[in-house]
């Protein structure tokens, strides 16, 4: 993938730029709004980081510019300012998702990884299947080899992410964003609590599990190899 | 900070500007009384004299000259304040109580006022008369008028007693200033003396209160009350900065240790990699407790008060037990919402949802398996009561005061994970809604109680 990271902080860019690089993206560096406008407007990227306090145009006035010009890259903002009107602002300036600093970097990997494939067709499918686990989001309802699970209302809404999101890394603040409208660390492991729930009901007697943990990251449903 | 003068001060001024208005009511008053009672006074004078010539001229005609002395002489013994004159053509007198024509210009009406001797009392007194002069056939003239000294004077007593009336109107106007003023001077300079106080960095004192209730009692109590809040944030900020410096240095501590044996391991082996995933856990867990403390930082310096939005209490907790209610029944407590549908109330949302669920975390936290977590709200009058109660071991009534601030866990929970900010968060988050908190013993466990008012802040 290739992605452009726009942020004046030279050292936390580079450690951005040599992460993702280990990862296996391709990265480029701006320092400032200006270059990054230029930049993006250059075209070819897959996801933008941009963070919102930036010298010449700030973030939000870059993301504007491209939007008005009709471009829909993916956009994540970056910012140490984490109140909900700061998260609303920049969502509506054009941002598609938004990560508060200081953020760990495996949850910057996640979130690039749900922007780009947010354009995927499962975006919008009305039947989510991972191997024998289906999901049909208009009669919500599960089966796992055609035997009914019964779930509750947040246990769906967990399963369904997840569905989404399937084969790729899901992080505790995703889910808690996504899942419970939460936009703060409730420094308790409440979540694993639901993840261990809605595991016993999808993969509990099944030979194959589906909902796994990564450890210190979060977690993956994905259909065996 | 220069002293304020007592005549440029409000108060004088207020009282001055009353004075005056005051002064010249009285003024006005006692002048139209005055000139009313002297106005009357004159005219019946003048009526009298002219009646007893209008009389008198009738007798002349009746009775001529011979029968006119004679009245005039008949009344001269027994008119007391009536002056009379009768005189040839030579201004002799023939009849009258006075003894020679008067000096006195006759104006053009025929009156004329002139000083006359009168025996009182066996001693001879100058009085002024006033007299109309009516001219008979063949020069004889006649004089009629009345003694108008009573008159005089007591006009003169009146004149006096009204400048006597404003003198005193304004001195005890200006001595009434003088001691308003002083008095107001007293308190303010009381405000000022606290204020340089303060500035000089005696937080803790307060401007005296009379306790009269009165405008400068209340602002004495407001500016006691904002040096309170003041002190009390300082003093926080002061805690917190200590706290701050002596909980992060272990745990910082810890990872330079860490990091320093590690460094001196073989890369690539295990213990390299599980440390490094040890510290990185560590940081994780630091930079929690700084977003917690920037969290009770914003929540308590009011930030986003004008932010706050209607909110409906009840989705809020609704949503925090669905969340938090997986994690009580994993440790096998019985856990119980009830909640009456729309409790609204002014408020941040996302603030109340932290604090709410930082209550059913620390019920979760301390209350050993088999026990029970009871979360209610409901509407009770003007306001909207949150309780989150427990089973477990409660906090001890001197230790309630404590477990509010910030990173006091008790004795007994230091085992227990935590940054101990839990509950400063909720007190922040309940000062920032105008929310009562109270710890209310459960018997057993604690009750934590949070009131809101339902009134639009």
């Amino acid at each position: 993938m290739r992605i452009l990271v726009i942020e004046d902080d030279q050292e936390a860019a580079r450690y951005m730029v040599k992460g993702l690089k280990e990862s296996g993206h391709v990265a480029d560096h701006a320092a400032d709004g200006e270059d990054g406008l230029a930049l993006a407007e250059g075209g070819g990227y897959d996801v933008l980081v941009v963070d919102r306090m930036l010298p010449k145009l700030d973030g939000l006035s870059l993301v504007g510019r491209l939007r008005a010009d009709g471009d829909d890259v993916p956009v994540l903002f970056l910012s140490a300012l984490g109140d909900v009107d700061d998260r609303v602002k920049g969502l509506k300036a054009g941002g598609d998702d938004y990560l508060v600093k200081p953020y760990a970097f495996v949850e910057l990997l996640a979130r690039i990884d749900a922007l780009v494939r947010r354009r995927s067709p499962e975006e919008v499918a009305t039947n989510l299947k991972v191997a024998d686990l289906e999901l049909d989001v208009l009669a919500r309802r599960v089966t796992r080899s055609g035997t009914e699970i019964i779930l509750q209302p947040r246990e769906y809404g967990l399963l369904e992410y997840l569905m989404r999101h399937a084969g790729q890394l899901v992080t505790r603040t995703m889910l808690l964003e996504n899942v419970w409208d939460y936009h703060f660390d409730p420094q308790t492991n409440v979540i694993d609590v639901h993840i261990s729930r809605l595991r016993a009901k999808i993969d509990k007697g099944f030979e194959t599990p589906l909902l796994h943990t990564i450890r210190g990251s979060g977690y993956s449903l994905r259909a065996p190899d | 900070m220069p002293q304020i003068r007592l005549l440029g001060t409000t108060a004088f001024r207020v009282v001055m500007v009353y004075l005056i208005l005051f002064g010249a009511s009285v003024l006005a008053l006692l002048a139209f009384v005055y000139w009313t009672t002297a106005g009357i006074s004159t005219a019946q004078t003048d009526d009298t004299i002219r009646a007893e010539i209008t009389g008198l001229a009738e007798q002349y005609r009746a009775g001529g000259l011979v029968g006119l002395s004679q009245i005039v002489r008949e009344r001269s013994r027994n008119q007391r304040q009536s002056i009379y004159l009768l005189t040839d053509p030579g201004r002799r007198p023939i009849a009258g109580n006075i003894n020679a024509w008067p000096e006195a210009e006759t104006t053009a009406e025929g009156w004329l006022e002139f000083p006359y001797n009168r025996p009182v009392g066996g001693e001879i007194e100058t009085h002024l008369a006033r007299a109309r002069h009516l001219s008979l056939e063949a020069g004889f003239q006649l004089l009629v008028g009345r003694d108008i000294q009573e008159r005089l004077d007591l006009e003169q007593v009146m004149r006096s007693s009204l400048a006597w009336s404003l003198a005193l109107t304004l001195g005890l106007g200006l001595l009434g200033g003088y001691f308003i003023s002083r008095n107001m001077l007293r308190r303010i300079e009381a405000i000022n003396r606290t204020s340089r106080e303060v500035m000089a960095g005696g937080l803790e004192k307060r401007v005296p209160v009379t306790g009269s209730g009165d405008e400068l009692d209340q602002l004495a109590g407001n500016l006691n009350a904002m040096l309170a809040q003041i002190e009390r944030l300082i003093t926080g900020m002061r805690q917190v900065t200590e706290n701050i410096a002596h909980d992060l240095r272990s745990p910082l501590n810890r990872m330079r240790s860490r990091l320093e044996v590690t460094l001196m391991e073989e890369p690539d082996s295990d213990g390299y990699r599980e440390s490094i995933r040890e510290t990185i856990e560590e940081s994780e867990r630091l930079l929690g407790t700084f977003n917690a403390l920037l969290e009770i930082a914003r929540a308590e310096s009011g930030h986003g008060a004008d932010t706050l939005k209607p909110v409906d209490l009840s989705t809020v907790v609704r949503n925090a037990s669905e969340l938090y209610e997986a994690l009580a029944e994993e440790k096998g407590l019985a856990f119980t919402a009830e909640l009456e549908p729309e409790l609204n109330i002014t408020g941040d949302e996302n603030l109340l949802s932290q604090a709410v669920g930082n209550l059913m975390d620390n019920a979760i936290k301390y209350t050993p398996g088999g026990g029970t977590i009871t979360v209610s709200a409901r509407k009770l009058g003007e306001r909207v009561e949150l309780s989150v109660a427990d089973s477990g071991p409660g906090i001890p009534m001197d230790k309630r005061d404590d477990v509010l601030n910030r990173f006091v866990r008790l004795e007994e929970s230091r085992s227990s994970p935590g940054s101990g900010l839990g509950l400063s968060l909720v007190q922040a988050v309940a000062l920032l809604h105008r929310a009562e908190l109270s710890l209310e013993d459960n018997s057993p466990g604690l009750r934590v109680i949070l009131r809101f008012s339902t009134a639009p802040s």
